[in-house]
């Protein structure tokens, strides 16, 4: 035990001074502190603390409309009041903030899940919609409960609806909401343009672009329809809460879209195909301007707009009859006996047969160790060029092919559109098949395959082998002769429309190049598609019709049935042929050409061609068949 | 007769003012002042109103002036009963206070007090009267009884849980024992072990702060609090967002600040109690360095002129009474702008005359009002 001397003052003192030192040093401290915060961090708190502060609001642009070539409106928007959600404010408990929510106003289970998986692909920013279409009761409702959820709130918020829901479904495409690949994709976009002009800048504000074109129109003329989404600067409160604007720049809408379609030919096509799948193509000749372009079976875009939701997703992607595929653009075809007219033209051009030279036809062609058979048992006997495409010979064919040879197909074929792309408006576009000896080389990796062998020529003549065209192309085609070799690109859209001054710009294009076709030529195939029309195969269909059309059906083998005979009820459905059939009218002067595609319904005569008499009557008589519902303009 | 209404001020004033001492008087005027200028700013959008911010001034002086009144030889003689009082009100919280927010720290008796808060001053009271009553047959084992007169209220304010007033009251008690002449050969190592234990913290603050690992002694939530300290983007959104935002707050306020009323942090409501514990946030905000220079300047000042308070004091007693008051508010000075700017843990410490708050404000003004008796009373005393 240590005694201690007795504390005197002089310690006393020394302890003070020693206290003072600490505090003293203390101070110093926090001085250092708060000139490094405020003095050499400065900048960057000063930084963070506008980052805190100012948020951009965005103000998405009015999309632009979508309006067929007589004015009817096909992709429009509407306003709905909007539960809206701030993504920021939620995290994590999603499910506690919907079900308080739901005590206030409905919310379904449908909701519910599109809420969660925007949440889930926006990587939590930005406001989300819980609910549209709120009604007075439900928005006085909430207003009187807002206190109860920060970061909820009703806005007036525009919505893409497509009035005639699932018609002409496949050319006007669906918006969706802007995903992680739109964002990216935009954004390499924007680093492409110049970092000077302030268009490219403000279009760069991705936060005010909530909806994207997927597909279709609405994806191929996106950046004309989207408009430049605005945005205001606002103050805002640690909540989020905006407090005043300081600055706000107004959108620019979107453009309208006139398209060169004429959608109550398109309702009647669909109409008159039921429930039959395949696609249908119009194109007015001189323009190049689509009339129709139609692909059954249809689906709703209005499903897609705000996320379709699971089980709809599931049926139309695990239907067998593919209601999601573009037919016309995409699905390619052997274009069966349509392809006799255009097979015909050729020999006339290369001066490989006259139209009054004749052959004979035994009702089968003999080639090397094979045997190729016309359709008609006993053959058609003595046929010129007329007779060989009224009535659909099959040997004519095989003989012509085998005399031009595959590149001498090819060499004619390709400058009217066969195998390759059309360029029309719309992603996605199939390229098909023109065989020829490249082709093949091209194509084949062995050595024995790249080989082009005679025996391959001979179907070809009649549209099969290895030919495999879109339905498009084939009324490309049809166009082109139709047009005497004028070759007009095939679009979709025709003007766009300023929204305010109704200013319409025209898109169309100007011709793409001319064929050197003669004009005898071309007529000598015309007649014979005429007399098709009379004496034909698709006679019945075209009977009583005021109007002068050329026609050619087509049946395209959808597998070999190894030479057995063809029983048309007896095949599986799916296994049944194609039904083709292509058409030009009025024949003195084209004002529309068609070719059509009926999947798994057997002779063309007896399937494509009705439709194609229906549509023709509508077109240029203005006539509506009994059996399909009027067109009724969507309210 | 007539008297100029000048003069009746002059007397009304004089009544107020007489016997306290003028330069501390100054000092705490001046403090008031920027109390209540930032007060008038950081309360916007808060519940309180001026008028409970005037009253809670007002409050504060009268206590200082009644306290100031007071000859130490009574706060002397009552100290012992004070912090008995103290004890038994912490006994009494500790069997059946009110729990708020997971912590059992109030005690209902009509109104709902905090006992904790009365040991702030009760401590250094009964451990200046231990060392008087021992003055000139100190033995080393004086220490140990002072250790434990420390420890008993300290551990039930612990037990609370409330570690931020226990440190508090710890650091009250010990300031009179290291005053009262505590070897420096024991507060060294000490110091030192401290000083290493806050080096290890900072060097492996990744390796301890790992979730899963279980500080002895330590609740959670402290541990959290020390580990945001170490890095607050850890928890950006929950207890790290206090931090970092009165931090941006601090910076962006740059060198002369963004002017009065002019804080965007404060204003738009990214500082949590801006009026209270974070009050120097908005402060600093609005008036930058140089304002925080006076605002420290200030402080020192008032330290410096209570520890000189105390120096003078007649006897042992005063002396260490008044020094470890002053101590208290330099220690609340400190703390709390240090956990503001993100030097220390976050702790519940108000910075003292500016921060919103009744009890607050009427500790301090005890405690000031303990500094003016010491000085008025300085000759009465002497023997």
């Amino acid at each position: 035990m240590v005694a201690f001397k007795k504390p005197n003052l002089d310690s006393f003192q020394k302890r003070i001074h020693i206290a003072t030192l600490f505090v003293t040093v203390c101070f110093l401290l926090l001085a250092t502190r708060l000139v490094w915060l405020q003095v050499i961090q400065h900048g960057r708190y000063s930084l963070l603390a506008e980052n805190n502060r100012i948020a951009l609001v965005p103000a998405p642009a009015n999309r632009g409309l979508l309006i067929d070539r007589s004015g009817i409106v096909i992709g429009r928007n509407y306003s709905a009041l909007t539960l809206e959600v701030n993504a920021e404010e939620v995290k994590g408990n999603v499910d506690d903030l919907i079900n308080q929510l739901s005590e206030v106003i409905q919310i379904s289970p449908r909701d519910r899940r599109n809420f969660k998986r925007s949440l889930e692909d926006s990587r939590n920013m930005g406001t989300f919609p819980l609910r549209s279409m709120l009604n007075e009761t439900e928005t006085a409702r909430f207003m009187a409960n807002r206190y109860r959820f920060p970061g909820v709130d009703i806005r007036a918020r525009s919505f893409r609806e497509y009035p005639y829901n699932e018609l002409a479904s496949h050319l006007i495409g669906y918006i969706g909401r802007v995903s992680q690949k739109d964002k990216e994709r935009m954004q390499a976009e924007i680093g492409d343009a110049k970092s000077d002009d302030p268009d490219a800048l403000q279009s760069s504000f991705l936060p005010g672009i909530q909806y994207v074109g997927k597909i279709g129109l609405e994806q191929k003329y996106e950046s004309v329809l989207r408009g430049v989404p605005g945005y205001d600067q606002v103050e805002i409160t640690a909540g989020g809460r905006p407090v005043r604007t300081l600055s706000s720049s107004p959108s620019i809408p979107g453009k309208n879209v006139v398209l060169s379609v004429d959608i109550k030919l398109q309702y009647l096509v669909e109409q008159l195909y039921g429930n039959f799948r395949g696609a249908f193509v119009a194109i007015e000749p001189q323009t190049g301007d689509v009339l129709a372009f139609v692909s059954k079976p249809n689906f709703n875009p209005n499903d897609f707009v705000e996320g379709i939701d699971a089980v709809t997703w599931k049926e139309l992607n695990d239907s067998p009859s593919k209601p999601l595929y573009n037919r016309p653009l995409k699905g390619i075809y052997p274009p069966g006996s349509t392809y006799k007219p255009f097979m015909a033209l050729a020999a006339l051009e290369n001066k490989k047969r006259t139209p009054s030279q004749t052959i004979f036809d035994p009702g089968y062609f003999d080639f090397g160790n094979h045997t190729f058979r016309d359709d008609k048992k006993g053959g058609h006997g003595t046929v010129d060029m007329q007779k060989s495409i009224v009535e659909s010979c099959d040997t004519y064919y095989y003989m012509l092919a085998r005399d031009m040879g595959v590149d001498m197909i090819a060499k004619f074929m390709k400058p009217l559109g066969f195998g390759q792309i059309t360029g029309i408006d719309l992603e996605g576009e199939a390229r098909g098949v023109l065989p020829s000896t490249d082709w093949k080389k091209n194509t084949f990796k062995k050595p024995e395959q790249q080989k082009w062998y005679e025996g391959e020529t001979i179907s070809l003549g009649i549209g099969q082998g290895y030919n495999a065209f879109t339905i498009l192309q084939l009324a490309h085609a049809i166009a082109n002769v139709a047009n005497n070799g004028v070759v007009m690109k095939p679009h979709l859209v025709k003007a766009i429309e300023d929204p305010f001054t109704r200013h319409r710009e025209l898109t169309t294009p100007k011709e793409s190049y001319r064929i050197d076709l003669s004009p005898e030529n071309i007529a000598v195939i015309k007649n014979a598609m005429i007399e098709v029309n009379r004496s034909g195969t698709s006679a019945a269909a075209f009977q009583g019709a005021d109007y002068v059309a050329g026609g050619k059906t087509g049946t395209a083998q959808v597998f070999s049935l190894n030479s057995k005979e063809y029983k048309h009820g007896a095949t599986a459905e799916f296994l049944r042929d194609h039904a083709l059939f292509i058409a030009f009218a009025p024949a003195d002067k084209p004002t529309i050409v068609i070719a059509m595609v009926v999947e798994n319904a057997g002779f063309g005569a007896q399937y494509a061609a009705p439709i194609a008499r229906k549509a023709l009557d509508y077109y240029i008589d203005g006539k509506w068949p009994k059996e399909v519902p009027e067109w009724k303009r969507a309210p | 007769m007539e008297k100029s209404p000048l003069k009746k001020i002059r007397a009304v004033f004089a009544l107020f003012t007489s016997g306290l001492d003028q330069r501390l008087g100054l000092i705490l005027l001046g403090l008031a002042i920027v109390g209540f200028c930032t007060f008038l700013s950081a309360s916007q959008a808060t519940p309180v109103s001026i008028e409970d911010e005037l009253r809670n001034l007002a409050l504060s002086f009268v206590v200082m002036w009644i306290v100031s009144r007071i000859p130490p030889k009574w706060l002397e003689l009552a100290a012992v009963w004070i912090y008995g009082f103290g004890v038994a009100l912490l006994v009494a919280v500790a069997v059946f206070g009110l729990i708020k927010k997971g912590a059992r720290r109030w005690l209902n008796i009509g109104v709902v007090i905090q006992p904790s808060e009365i040991m702030k001053i009760a401590m250094p009271l009964m451990l200046a009267w231990y060392f008087q009553k021992r003055e000139g047959i100190q033995k080393s084992w004086d220490y140990g009884v002072a250790a434990v007169i420390l420890a008993i209220p300290v551990f039930l304010i612990a037990r609370q849980p409330d570690l931020g007033t226990a440190l508090l009251v710890t650091a009250a008690g010990m300031y009179v024992i290291i005053l009262a002449g505590l070897p420096w050969k024991w507060i060294l190592p000490f110091v030192g072990v401290g000083f290493f234990g806050i080096v290890l913290i900072v060097i492996f603050g990744n390796t301890i702060c790992a979730p899963d690992l279980a500080w002895p002694f330590v609740h959670d939530y402290q541990k959290h609090r020390i580990c945001t300290l170490l890095d607050p983007s850890s928890d950006p959104l929950g207890k790290g967002f206090h931090t970092i935002q009165s931090m941006i707050a601090i910076g962006s306020g740059g060198l002369l600040g963004k002017g009065w009323f002019q804080g965007t942090q404060a204003h738009l409501e990214f500082i949590p109690e801006k009026h209270t514990d974070f009050v120097f946030a908005v402060f600093s905000e609005e008036f930058g360095l140089v304002g925080n220079l006076i605002l420290l300047a200030l402080f020192f000042a008032l330290i410096k002129r209570g520890l000189a308070i105390s120096a003078g004091a007649p006897n042992l007693f005063t002396r260490l009474l008044g020094a470890s008051v002053t101590m208290i508010f330099f220690t609340y000075a400190f703390v709390n702008i240090g956990m503001v700017s993100g030097l220390l843990p976050v702790v519940g410490v108000p910075l003292p005359f500016i921060s919103y708050g009744g009890t607050a404000l009427v500790t301090l003004g005890f405690g000031a009002g303990i500094l003016m008796s010491i000085h008025r009373h300085r000759r009465l005393v002497q023997s």
